[in-house]
C-alpha cells in the first residue's frame, strides 16, 4: 500500500527526516514512536502533504503512485487521512457543513454521486455513535471552543465519515484523559478493515494498549533506529528511549 | 485566521503612500460647476427655512471644495475618479418601476418599505406609516403637514457637519427626497422600516442626494434599513446623509446595504446623537460601487448608553471601499463596540479609520475597536488606522487591526479533508465574514447578508 524509500524532508532549510524507509501493507497497524524532536510529526505532515514542509529526497509510493507529487486534497481523495495533533478551529463553518462538503468532494473525485443533506445526516448520526458524540456537535463551528478531547473525537469522526485507506494518527493520544482515550481508540479499532491500514504516531505507549500495532518503529534524529513487534513498545515504556539513542 | 497579523498603533500608517490626488484645476472647476448648478434649480414650493439651509450649505461647500489627500480624513482615498465627470440631479421623476423589479431587494418578515427611484419617492410601491405615535414616510410628504414640518425643522441640520464636511454640505444644498422616521416616546415601531433607494439606467450621470431624518423619542424603538441598489450599470453619484436622534432609553437598529452599480460612486454619512441609557446599533454592509465612502459618527451624549458599530465590506476588481467611524464619548459609563471586517480581492483597496474621542468627564468608558482584513490576492490592499484620543483616566479602550491572507494552516486542514483550493478558500472567507454577521440581531437581515456574502465569494473565488 505504502512504500517509503530514503525519504528526506525538512522545514526552513533544516533537515528533519534524514532517510526513512517504511513499508505498510493493507490490514496492518504501524506505530511510529520516538522522543520529542525525532521527526515523528514531520513524517505524518509530509505524508499528508503539508506545504510548510519541503521534501528533500526519496520517494513514497502509494498504491503504485508517487504520493509526494500530489496536492493534499488529491491525497485525501485517494484515501489518505491525517488526524491532526492540533485540529484547526474554523469559526463560522458548522461541523455538519464541513463534513458533508469533504465527504462529497471525495465522492466526486471518485466519480460517485453527491449525497443530499438528509441522507448525509443519517450517515453521520450513525458514525457519531462510534465516537460517542452528541448530535449537537454537528451545528457547532468546526473545533471552535471544543475541549481537547472533543477535538480529537472530532478527528476520528471525520475519519469515520471519510473512510480512508491509509489513516495517519498524529499524537492522537496527547491531552486525552483515559475515558477519551478509550473512546478514540475504540473508534479507530471499529474502523479497521483488512483493506485499510493505520500509522499511529505517538510518544507514549499507552495508546497502544488500546490500538494494538503489528509493527513498532522507533524514530530518532530523523531515522528509524529500531523496528519490531508490539513488545518493542512495552520495552520502550519500561526503559525509555535513551538506550536506543545511545545504541544509534 | 490571518497569517500575518499586524497590530498597528494609531498613526503607524503615516509612512504609507497617500492616494493619488486629483489635479487641482479639475477639482476647483468641478466644485464651481456644482455651485453654479445649484443656482439654476428652482425650489418655489419649499419652506423658507429649508431654502436658507440650502444656501448656507452651498456657501459652505463652495468654501470647502472637494477634499484632497492632504485632508487627514481623505489621506488614503482620492476622490479623483468622482471628479472625472459632472453629475446633476434628476429634477423630475420620469421612469417606471415595477414591483417585480424590487422584490429581490426586500426582506422576509414584517417590513414597511419606502421606495425611491433615482431620488424620487415612488408612492405606488411604498407603504407609509402615519399613525398618532409614529410617522415613517417620505420627507416630501412630511413637509406638507404643518406639525410634521415643524418637527423636521427642529431636527434637520442639527447634527450634520455642513460646515466642515464637503460632501455633507453638498448633500444639504442639493438634498432630494428621503425618509422621515419619527417614533414618539414609549412607542415601538410596529414594522421594520426599509428605505430602498433604487437607481436604473436613467440615472446615468445623476447626482442623487437622499436626505433622511430619524427621530426616536425617549424609550422608543425602531429598526431602519437603508438599501442602495441598482437595476443596471449606470454611472451615477449617490451622496446621502442621515441624521439620527436616539432619545433616552430608546433603541435603534440602523443598517445600510450598499449594492450600488459597479460604475457608481457612493458617499453615505450618518450623524447620530444619543441620549441616556439608549442603544444604537449601526451596521454597514458594502459590496457595490466603484468608489464608496461611509461615514458614521455618533455622540454618546448621555450616561450609560451603548453604541455598536459593525460592518462588512467585500470588494474586488478596482473597487475602493472606505469606512470612517467616529465615536465621541461625552458622558460617563458608556460603551462602544466596533468590529469591521473586510475581504478584498483583485486590485481592490480598502480603507478603515476608526476614531474614538473620550472627553474628560466620560469616566468608566468601555471602548473596543477591531478591524480585520482578509486579502485574497497580491493586488489587494488595505489602509487601516485606529485613532484614539482619551482625556479621561478611568477608561478601558482597546483597538486592534489585522491584515493578512487566508491562514495557511486552516487551508491545509481543509485540503487534507479533500477540499480543493477554491472551495477551501471560499469556505474560510465565508467563515471570516460570518463572524461579523452574527452581530446582526434580526434573522431576516442576517440570512440575507449571509446569502449575499456567500454569493459574492462563489463568483469571486
Amino acid at each position: 500500500m505504502l512504500d517509503i524509500k530514503s525519504l528526506r524532508a525538512g522545514i526552513a532549510e533544516r533537515e528533519i527526516l534524514k532517510g526513512i524507509d517504511l513499508i505498510v501493507k493493507p490490514g496492518e497497524v504501524h506505530a511510529v514512536m520516538g522522543p520529542n524532536g525525532s521527526g515523528k510529526s514531520t513524517l505524518a505532515q509530509v505524508l499528508a502533504g503539508n506545504p510548510a514542509y519541503e521534501v528533500l529526497g526519496g520517494s513514497a509510493i502509494y498504491n503504485g503512485e508517487e504520493l509526494l507529487e500530489l496536492e493534499p486534497e488529491v491525497r485525501a481523495q485517494k484515501g489518505i487521512f491525517l488526524a491532526f495533533q492540533y485540529p484547526v478551529e474554523i469559526p463560522g463553518v458548522t461541523n455538519a457543513y464541513f463534513l458533508r462538503s469533504a465527504y462529497n468532494e471525495i465522492r466526486k473525485a471518485r466519480g460517485e454521486e453527491e449525497v443530499d443533506p438528509l441522507d448525509f445526516l443519517d450517515l453521520i448520526e450513525e458514525r457519531m455513535k462510534l465516537v460517542e458524540m452528541d448530535s449537537s456537535m454537528l451545528n457547532r463551528s468546526v473545533n471552535a471552543g471544543f475541549s481537547g478531547g472533543e477535538k480529537k473525537r472530532n478527528e476520528i469522526l471525520q475519519m469515520a465519515v471519510l473512510q480512508p485507506k491509509l489513516a495517519i494518527l498524529d499524537e492522537t493520544d496527547s491531552g486525552l484523559d483515559i475515558d477519551a482515550l478509550r473512546i478514540v481508540a475504540g473508534g479507530v479499532n471499529a474502523l479497521r478493515r483488512p483493506d485499510n491500514a493505520t500509522i499511529v504516531v505517538t510518544h507514549y505507549q499507552r495508546l497502544l494498549n488500546y490500538i494494538i500495532p503489528d509493527y513498532v518503529h522507533v524514530l530518532a534524529n530523523g531515522r528509524i533506529v529500531r523496528s519490531g513487534g508490539k513488545e518493542l513498545a512495552l520495552e520502550l515504556e519500561e526503559r525509555g528511549y535513551d538506550w536506543l539513542l545511545d545504541a544509534a | 485566521m490571518t497569517d500575518a497579523v499586524l497590530m498597528q498603533e494609531a498613526g503607524s500608517q503615516d509612512l504609507a503612500q497617500p492616494a493619488t490626488p486629483a489635479p487641482l484645476a479639475t477639482r476647483d472647476t468641478r466644485a464651481a460647476e456644482y455651485v453654479s448648478q445649484f443656482d439654476e434649480i428652482e425650489r418655489a414650493d419649499e419652506p423658507l427655512w429649508l431654502g436658507a439651509q440650502r444656501r448656507a450649505a452651498i456657501e459652505s461647500f463652495s468654501q470647502l471644495g472637494f477634499p484632497t489627500t492632504k485632508n487627514e480624513d481623505w489621506h488614503f482615498t482620492s476622490v479623483a475618479p468622482l471628479l472625472e465627470r459632472g453629475f446633476a440631479p434628476i429634477l423630475n421623476a420620469s421612469t417606471e418601476l415595477n414591483a417585480a423589479d424590487i422584490t429581490r431587494f426586500q426582506f422576509k418578515g414584517d417590513w414597511q418599505t419606502l421606495v425611491f427611484l433615482n431620488g424620487h419617492f415612488v408612492a405606488r410601491l411604498s407603504q407609509v406609516e402615519s399613525g398618532e405615535r409614529i410617522y415613517a414616510g417620505p420627507m416630501s410628504d412630511a413637509l406638507s403637514d404643518d406639525a410634521r414640518a415643524r418637527n423636521v425643522e427642529r431636527h434637520v441640520g442639527g447634527l450634520a457637519e455642513t460646515h466642515t464636511k464637503a460632501f455633507t454640505a453638498l448633500n444639504s444644498a442639493f438634498a432630494g427626497d428621503g425618509a422621515f422616521v419619527h417614533v414618539l416616546a414609549d412607542t415601538v415601531a410596529p414594522r421594520n422600516v426599509h428605505l430602498l433607494f433604487v437607481t436604473d439606467d436613467a440615472a446615468e450621470g445623476a447626482l442623487v442626494s437622499p436626505r433622511n431624518l430619524i427621530v426616536l423619542e425617549h424609550h422608543a424603538e425602531a429598526t431602519v434599513m437603508e438599501s442602495y441598489v441598482s437595476l443596471g450599470d449606470a454611472s451615477y453619484f449617490t451622496n446621502a446623509v442621515t441624521e439620527v436622534y436616539v432619545g433616552d432609553g430608546a433603541r435603534l437598529r440602523h443598517y445600510k446595504i450598499q449594492r450600488e452599480s459597479i460604475s457608481a460612486y457612493h458617499v453615505g454619512s450618518w450623524y447620530a446623537n444619543q441620549g441616556r441609557s439608549c442603544a444604537y446599533e449601526a451596521f454597514s454592509f458594502a459590496i457595490g460601487a466603484d468608489l464608496s465612502r461611509t461615514n458614521i459618527a455618533t455622540v454618546l451624549d448621555g450616561e450609560g448608553s451603548h453604541v455598536s458599530l459593525d460592518g462588512l465590506y467585500l470588494v474586488n476588481g478596482d473597487q475602493t471601499v472606505d469606512h470612517q467611524t467616529t465615536v465621541v464619548h461625552a458622558k460617563e459609563s458608556c460603551t462602544s463596540h466596533e468590529l469591521y471586517k473586510g475581504v478584498l480581492d483583485g486590485d481592490s483597496h480598502g480603507v478603515f479609520n476608526g476614531k474614538v474621542y473620550v472627553h474628560p468627564e466620560a469616566q468608566k468608558t468601555d471602548g473596543k475597536q477591531s478591524n480585520n482584513n482578509l486579502l485574497l490576492s497580491e493586488g489587494a490592499r488595505v489602509d487601516t488606522k485606529p485613532q484614539l484620543e482619551i482625556y479621561a483616566d478611568d477608561v478601558k479602550c482597546t483597538h486592534g487591526a489585522t491584515i493578512g491572507p487566508v491562514d495557511s494552516t486552516a487551508l491545509f486542514y481543509l485540503k487534507s479533508r479533500g477540499l480543493g483550493p477554491s472551495i477551501a478558500i471560499r469556505l474560510l472567507t465565508y467563515a471570516f465574514a460570518a463572524e461579523v454577521l452574527e452581530e446582526l440581531t434580526i434573522p431576516a437581515v442576517r440570512d440575507e447578508l449571509e446569502r449575499l456574502a456567500f454569493e459574492r465569494f462563489a463568483v469571486g473565488a
